[in-house]
């Protein structure tokens, strides 16, 4: 029997969906550095919040999720999850509570996959059948068959395949959080798609509080609730909604940082229902239709495509709708779109 | 004083069952040696492969005694021991430590940073990565060092016979001490030809042993 996790690791422990994160002035100064990597960073997470980091290479990403699990200690300030300071815990069974996605990835080479994913399962003691059942569940929540995947090692595995490994590995023991660093860095456009429409899924099922950094302002608007976009020593420029960071942008830096075709990038939030549609009559036939599930981004790409003036939308039933025009795209946006001009918030 | 190849072949045949179990004797000492010397050199190895002073002092040291000659060695260790296995044992266990401890030591520090923190991050504790992680990605290197002591010690264990230790050594010495007489030659040159195959027998036993014990996803 191993010795007992303190009480408040066990109340971290016994929850696999989301918890309450706060971080409280926390100051990160590596030794020998001229400048704090990060400064006074504040921030409070709600139970079940996708949060998703971006900025610039070097401004203090991973340190501040390395901050979290007690991979790195702050200079100061505190942390707490569910009310717990995560500084007064035992940081290695902190940690098997603690999804955590290195940017590097980091599996063991000298593990098979299988291993690898039953590595904090065996950390806490679960069974030999249940570790199996749990590795062959993540192998196929991942895309990765695993009849073909299991006992290969990682040097077999292409860098995206490694990448959906590490990720299937943070999942193994459903924990209350996940922190994730790059997790869909290495793989190609159209995989990354499918992950994170595959992510997303999986969120809104198990609901977990997750700290996830990217590159990509398009796949923080895709995933996020909120989105914080961060500059040098980790300092939050604007910490919002996708929606209203691309509508109302903090200021010329989460500007620049979102780069040009802000409205485009707004139209993935918007499902075609919010457009008011035409008469279905007013779609000139074509095979090209549109679903009421798709956004008002899939709606125009389709009407590009297809130079039509306007386009069928289809219910889950086959039923036409009504139709929709770049006219009324721009209708929606027209409505929504405040002043552009920066404010002083945040 | 020619070598005469009938003779030779005739003394082999009348003393095979002393070379086998000399063979035997040599092969067992160096074998319990390498496993002493194993067990301390891996385990000095755990204790110091962060500790950047204990680290350098512990190599410095294995270093020294490695260039203390065998035979003085051998010397020094018969008012504190006697004679016989145990100043042989001994001597080699010291011979074995500095390519056992240095390779340790070299393989826990190999181990990427990326994977030192995907380790911990998931919660194992530091000891755990160690038996976990980084022992399973060091082992061929320590078993490298493992067969460079090997190497070492069968060599010296030939010198042995002269604190009376086990050994082919045993036939050597015999040699040199009754040069002249008949088999004088037949005793030196089967001892060494003994320790000689001896050595490439273990070499090889060495690469099948690495193989067999080394995760395949870390073979080339
Ligand atoms: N161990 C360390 N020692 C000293 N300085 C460090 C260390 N780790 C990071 N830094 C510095 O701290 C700053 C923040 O680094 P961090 O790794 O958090 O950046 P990041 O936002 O994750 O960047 P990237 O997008 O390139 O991964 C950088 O200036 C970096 O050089
Ligand atoms: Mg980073």
């Amino acid at each position: 029997m191993p010795k007992q996790p303190n009480t408040a690791v066990l109340q971290i422990a016994g929850k696999t969906s989301g918890a309450l994160i706060e971080l409280d002035h926390v100051t990160k100064q590596y030794p020998n550095q001229p400048v704090a990597a990060v400064q006074d960073f504040s921030m409070t997470v709600q139970p079940g919040e996708l949060i998703m980091f971006v900025g610039p290479s070097g401004c203090g990403k991973t340190t501040t999720m390395k901050i979290i699990n007690r991979n790195t200690a702050p200079t100061s300030g505190s942390i707490s999850i569910d009310g717990r300071d995560v500084l007064s815990l035992n940081p290695s069974e902190l940690r098997r509570h603690i999804g955590y996605v290195i940017q590097q990835i980091g599996l063991f080479p000298h593990m098979t996959i299988a291993e690898n994913i039953g590595v904090v399962p065996k950390l806490l003691n679960w069974s030999k059948e249940k570790t199996n059942d749990r590795v062959h569940e993540l192998l196929t929540t991942v895309g990765l068959e695993p009849g073909d995947f299991a006992h290969r090692y990682p040097k077999q595995l292409s860098g995206g395949q490694q990448q959906r490994v590490g990720v299937a590995r943070a999942l193994a023991a459903d924990p209350p959080v996940m922190l994730m660093d790059e997790p869909f860095g290495a793989t190609d456009p159209i995989t990354r798609e499918k992950l994170q429409a595959e992510f997303l899924r999986l969120q809104a099922s198990i609901g977990k509080t997750i700290i996830f950094v990217t590159h990509d302002f398009d796949e923080a608007v895709r995933l996020g609730d909120r989105i914080a976009v961060l500059s040098n020593r980790s300092q939050i420029e604007q910490f919002d909604t996708p929606a209203n960071i691309l509508t109302n942008p903090a200021n010329e830096y989460v500007s620049s940082f979102i780069g040009l075709g802000t409205a485009i990038k707004r139209l993935v939030l918007i499902p075609v229902t919010e457009a008011r549609l035409g008469p279905a009559s007013a779609a000139a036939g074509g095979t090209t239709t549109i679903r009421t599930t798709d956004s008002l981004r899939d709606a125009l790409d389709a009407l590009v495509l297809t130079g039509l003036p306007a386009l069928a939308v289809l219910d889950e039933q086959n039923r036409a709708v009504g139709s929709i025009s770049v006219d009324q795209i721009s209708a929606v946006l027209g409505t929504e779109v405040p002043v552009l001009a920066p404010t002083a918030e945040v | 004083m020619n070598l005469d190849l009938n003779g030779l072949l005739t003394f082999w045949a009348r003393r095979w069952d002393d070379i086998l179990e000399l063979l035997g004797e040599h092969l067992t000492v160096v074998a319990v040696a390498l496993a002493l010397a194993m067990v301390i050199g891996v385990g000095v190895g755990m204790l110091v492969w962060d500790k950047p002073f204990p680290r350098s002092t512990v190599i410095a040291a294995a270093g020294v005694a490695l260039t203390i000659p065998s035979l003085a060695l051998l010397a020094l260790l018969i008012p504190v021991v006697g004679l016989g296995w145990t100043p042989t044992v001994i001597a080699l266990v010291m011979y074995s430590l500095l390519p056992i401890v240095r390779n340790t030591v070299v393989g826990l520090r190999e181990v990427p940073p990326a994977i030192m923190e995907s380790a911990l991050g998931m919660g194992m504790t530091p000891f755990t990565v160690l038996l976990r992680v980084q022992l399973p990605m060091a082992w061929p290197i320590i078993l490298t060092g493992v067969r460079v002591a090997a190497q070492l010690t069968i060599g010296v264990a030939a010198i042995a016979a002269y604190v009376a230790g086990p050994g082919l050594g045993q036939f050597i010495f015999q040699g040199l001490s009754s040069l002249g007489s008949k088999n004088a030659l037949n005793f030196a040159v089967t001892g060494t030809l003994g320790v000689v195959i001896l050595a490439l027998v273990v070499d090889a036993a060495f690469v099948a042993i690495t193989r067999s014990t080394t995760s395949r996803g870390l073979r080339a």
